[in-house]
């Protein structure tokens, strides 16, 4: 079976709220000097979920990302958590597409790649949280998608998924070859060694640019951003205190009764 | 413009509601009909409290595979119909069928689309629609507006509001009868198991107690469960909790997890991440007991108790008790 993981390289979303800054007239994010990215955390997931059906019955697995400057250190944690080669599509006219853009250039690297069976992504990206680019990579490669899978199991050409819905688990077939994202509950990505490390040395890292995908210029936005900013928060934090924890949360029993209406 | 519904406890789904009720403004300020369609068999008396919430005109688009939400019969439906009608502005919420639906629908009709809407406006100078969105887990709002006709946008659960059913409004019902053969469908629903709520709801508790990952274990579970029950309300969690086993991922309040805007938001032991926070923050009162006093949930509490929530929680936990006899 050929599995495609396709991970994305964001900000660390796990940074501390006071260095988050935005360049209102850019409308950019400012990173912050000294913070490395990550791989998107959703993306991790997908990653696992690859290797899962790997270990149960044998698969490639090809980890695939697309941007601008992408960090080799970064992405290779693809490879040392067990996947088989890192494909990176990396060009400077990427640093501004959307779910849609960056979905055109994954299919792109996908038909390039060939063959594929599986293609596993997170649900949404830890950057701009669109949840787009999996479902309109099913669309550009006219296969199933199944989206916020908790498992995935494979047998035979089938691949049967359990998904999270609102109000419980939803049990869904396809054949393949099709897209499925995946969500946290799936799992966490598991530990990483330094033999692990060691081994992924080995392993072949491909670099691509939009030209070797027979792509002239960019796929364009389909909408266009208008403002970017940081909502201001006016709340002023009353603090509730005592001469012991205990005091205080007995005097926090009289402002619930009294402020809260309760 | 055009609202998707989706049916709920044999009514229209709160999202949907409130879609309409958002979608009334939106339309009268473009000079516009509001339109809905609805999928499946037996959507008729929602026909009829679609209008009365605020449609001028819904489309019934029956055929019984329609009737549970399949992406490509959805999809072959609805795109059918608006490649028909186009509309300036498509409405899905942000919900588990619109995640699935918008951006594929989006794909096939050339639509602008943003996700996760907090809010929808048109701007009669542009004559666009402007979409307002978290984005980095909702540290940031970003303003978009479309560059592609139809507009697209998923709302967010509780960003807009339901109007108040006016049953002497008037529209048009429309059916249309959508062919699906077997080479549609590409996936198939094997099973659906819907979990049974426990007490109230969460998205619809007045009182939310929830706990992140200062909680340890699911024994302090068991004391929030306490707290929650003497005030009347639902536990929830932060997403560690979830992830750790703790609790059952349905309690995740959060970007991904579920949407409360209670009177009373009880973060225990909460780091108060901006993923958290997009869940809970337009909550009418937050109270924050953490040890560390410079945890983030602090710029968003209203109250606050610096301490060990083991020694905070249950002398409040007994005082509350007493008071409430």
């Amino acid at each position: 079976m050929k599995i495609i993981v396709c991970v994305k390289q964001v900000l660390d979303p796990e940074m501390p709220v006071s260095s988050f800054r935005v360049d209102r007239e850019q409308k950019k994010v400012v990173p912050p000097p000294g913070t490395p990215p990550v791989v998107s955390p959703f993306d991790e997931n997908a990653i696992e979920a690859a290797l899962r059906l790997k270990d149960n019955q044998g698969a490639e697995v090809l980890a695939l990302s697309v941007g601008r400057k992408l960090s080799r250190p970064v992405l290779k944690k693809a490879l040392s958590a067990g996947a088989d080669a890192l494909y990176l599509v990396e060009d400077s006219g990427f640093d501004d597409l959307d779910g849609f853009g960056t979905a055109q250039v994954l299919a792109a690297a996908i038909n390039k790649i060939g063959g594929f069976d599986l293609v596993i992504t997170g649900r949404q990206a830890a950057d701009w949280d669109r949840g787009v680019a999996g479902s309109a990579l099913a669309e550009l490669l006219g296969v199933a998608c199944i989206t916020v899978a908790r498992k995935i199991e494979a047998d035979g050409g089938t691949l049967t998924v359990e998904r999270v819905a609102d109000d419980g688990i939803e049990v869904v077939e396809a054949s393949m070859p099709c897209v499925v994202t995946v969500t946290n509950e799936l799992g966490s990505l598991r530990q990483i060694t330094l033999p692990d490390i060691m081994r992924s040395k080995q392993k072949p890292v491909l670099e691509w640019t939009a030209g070797d995908l027979g792509m002239e210029r960019p796929p364009p936005r389909r909408t266009e951003l208008r403002d970017l900013f940081i909502p201001a928060r006016d709340t002023v934090c009353e603090m509730v205190a005592g001469e012991t924890p205990e005091q205080a949360g007995e005097k926090l029993a009289e402002v619930i009764c009294n402020d809260c209406n309760i | 413009m055009i609202v998707i519904g989706e049916r709920r406890d044999g009514g229209l789904s709160a999202s949907t509601t409130e879609m309409l009720g958002g979608g009334r403004t939106i339309a009268d300020q473009m000079g516009g009909p509001l339109e809905i369609a609805l999928l499946g068999e037996g959507m008729e008396p929602l026909a009829q409290e679609s209008i009365a919430s605020g449609a001028d005109r819904v489309y019934l688009l029956q055929n019984p595979k329609l009737t549970q939400y399949q992406p490509e019969s959805w999809l072959k439906a609805i795109t059918e119909l608006i490649c028909r009608i186009g509309p300036e502005l498509v409405l899905i919420g942000q919900t588990s069928m619109g995640r699935d639906l918008a951006p594929r629908l989006a794909c096939r009709l050339g639509a602008g689309l943003a996700m996760d809407c907090t809010k929808v406006e048109w701007d009669p100078d542009a004559g666009r629609v402007r979409m307002s969105r978290p984005v980095f887990g909702g540290k940031a709002v970003a303003i978009e507006v479309s560059s592609l006709k139809p507009a697209m946008a998923t709302v967010r659960a509780k960003a807009m509001k339901a109007r108040k059913p006016d049953a002497s409004r008037r529209g048009e019902v429309v059916t249309v009868s959508v062919e699906i053969d077997d080479s549609v469908p590409k996936s198939r629903t094997a099973a659906r198991v819907r979990e049974k709520a426990e007490g109230v709801p969460l998205e619809d508790a007045r009182v939310v107690v929830s706990g992140g990952r200062g909680i340890g274990g699911p024994e302090g579970f068991e004391l929030l469960d306490a707290l929650a029950g003497v005030l009347g309300g639902a536990t929830g969690a932060s997403r560690p909790p979830c992830d750790a086993g703790w609790v059952p991922s349905s309690r995740q309040v959060g970007l991904t997890g579920k949407m409360v805007r209670p009177d009373l938001y009880l973060a225990v032991a909460l780091s108060g991440s901006s993923q958290h926070m997009a869940g809970c923050q337009d909550s009418k009162t937050i109270i924050a007991i953490n040890k560390d006093p410079d945890a983030n949930i602090f710029s968003y509490a209203h109250y606050g108790v610096v301490g060990d929530y083991r020694k905070v929680v249950p002398p409040l936990l007994m005082r509350l008790k007493e008071k409430m006899k």
